[in-house]
């Protein structure tokens, strides 16, 4: 699919999976996927920087404008889309060819995989612990994040090879 | 001059991190100052339809439980009639009756069409706005008991406080001494919560029934909370520490009512002339 059609309409399937799917999603009201971050982890690699910061907080916000959690969402995302970057330099070997578009087939599985372990991990920490906003039960909440964020990994790896295949 | 834009122009990723990033933070804590929030929307017009026309397809497939829920609910409802003197009142409570003979509380049937349990702060959403009544300040009931209270309304949708939010208690009591607290729930498990502010000397039992106290003008009394799980004394405070088990099944909940008090204007008033600043919740 093109590029300039392909990034809107995953924008808008990742939301209303995120919505209307994982949200309602609850194993024992303590797991929860947030699988929207797809979209930020799948931008293009040589997309300039502050491009993913907009485009992130704009699906951060989007999905508090479902979720009654203003900024909640768009924090974690803007957290995430800002230590991309960072990420990418950190896990990449400088002389290796990189295809631009991040994914199991096009980076390898390997580095796909660091990458996402990565910043959904920074996501979901941030997100729960802001939500929780306090450092009482701190195992709880971390134990919460880590869990869902295993989850969130495991959706992801799975719609590597469903939907978002080239 | 030149030196402050090199600066920005070099830095202009971060800056606008930091930008964005408060912008967010302002809202979150907006956002939990004031509960009143504009932002609050679910019962938004577009986001409505949404959850909406899914729920539609949602219900498809509770109908078999959801029915059952309803017959049992029926049976309930006949047996009250049945052994209620003098005809249909609700409750043989004086209290519950103007002098003539209107009830205080009246019942608006609803759907829910949106709602969570995993969050700190979860919310209700349901299909009936204010060209059907409802109004914010309302209680919201279903057949197990309580489920929460609305906050926003759009002509034909509300959106309220789940039970399962940190951020609301109700005032409870148990229905066996009258003896009341606060119930609230603690963010963790959705079929839990705590109830406060009972004394030592008061006589407990496991499996006592916790009800609404009728104290705040979103409930009428004795409407069903749960059960004491259990309780032990707390260390320092000379109150229990007691553990409900709800008895609403918030993550299968589709019909409520919410329920309007007709005389809740004239009660808060009166209230309002001894407490200035009571929080009447």
């Amino acid at each position: 699919m093109r590029t300039w059609i392909r990034y809107p309409v995953m924008f808008v399937v990742l939301v209303l999976l995120q919505v209307l799917l994982f949200n309602q999603i609850h194993l024992g009201g303590f797991l929860n996927p947030f699988m929207y971050v797809l979209f930020i982890l799948l931008l293009p690699l040589s997309m300039p920087r502050y491009a993913v910061l907009l485009l992130s907080f704009f699906l951060g916000m989007t999905i508090d404008w479902f979720s009654n959690s203003p900024g909640l969402h768009a924090s974690a995302s803007v957290l995430m889309g800002f230590l991309r970057s960072p990420v990418i330099s950190l896990i990449t070997q400088k002389e290796s060819e990189q295809s631009d578009y991040p994914g199991l087939q096009q980076t390898g599985w390997r580095w796909f995989l660091t990458y996402a372990v990565f910043l959904v991990v920074i996501h979901h920490l941030f997100l729960f612990f802001i939500e929780v906003f306090s450092f009482e039960n701190f195992f709880r909440t971390l134990l919460r994040s880590l869990a869902s964020s295993v989850f969130t990994l495991v959706m992801i790896f799975l719609s590597q090879f469903i939907i978002f295949r080239e | 001059m030149r030196n402050l834009f090199r600066f920005i122009l070099q830095n202009h990723v971060f800056l606008l991190f930091l930008l964005l990033e408060v912008v967010s933070l302002v809202f979150i804590f907006n956002f939990n100052r004031v509960q009143k929030s504009r932002f609050l929307n679910t019962s938004g017009r577009i986001t409505g339809t949404i959850y909406e026309s899914y729920s539609k397809i949602e219900d498809f497939f509770r109908l078999p439980s959801v029915n059952r829920e309803l017959a049992e609910e029926n049976a309930r409802l006949r047996m009250l009639l049945a052994h209620s003197p003098g005809g249909p009142v609700i409750s043989d409570s004086l209290l519950t009756l103007r002098s003539g003979g209107e009830l205080q509380y009246r019942y608006i049937a609803a759907r829910v069409i949106s709602t969570t349990v995993n969050r700190q702060q979860n919310f209700i959403t349901i299909d009936k706005g204010l060209n059907d009544g409802i109004r914010p300040d309302m209680g919201v009931i279903t057949v197990g008991g309580v489920a929460g209270i609305i906050t926003h309304v759009s002509p034909s949708y509300a959106t309220g406080l789940s039970l399962l939010n940190t951020r609301w208690n109700v005032s409870a009591k148990l229905a066996r001494n009258n003896y009341f607290g606060s119930l609230v729930w603690d963010g963790r498990d959705y079929r839990k919560a705590a109830l406060n502010e009972i004394p030592f000397h008061v006589e407990l039992a496991v499996g006592d029934t916790v009800v609404t106290s009728g104290y705040s003008s979103f409930f009428p009394e004795g409407v069903l909370l749960g059960t004491v799980e259990s309780f032990e004394k707390g260390g320092g405070d000379n109150f229990y520490s007691i553990r409900v088990n709800l008895s609403v099944d918030f993550r299968s909940l589709t019909y409520v009512e919410v329920i309007e008090n007709t005389r809740k204007d004239e009660i808060e008033r009166i209230n309002r002339l001894h407490s200035g600043d009571e929080d009447m919740d």
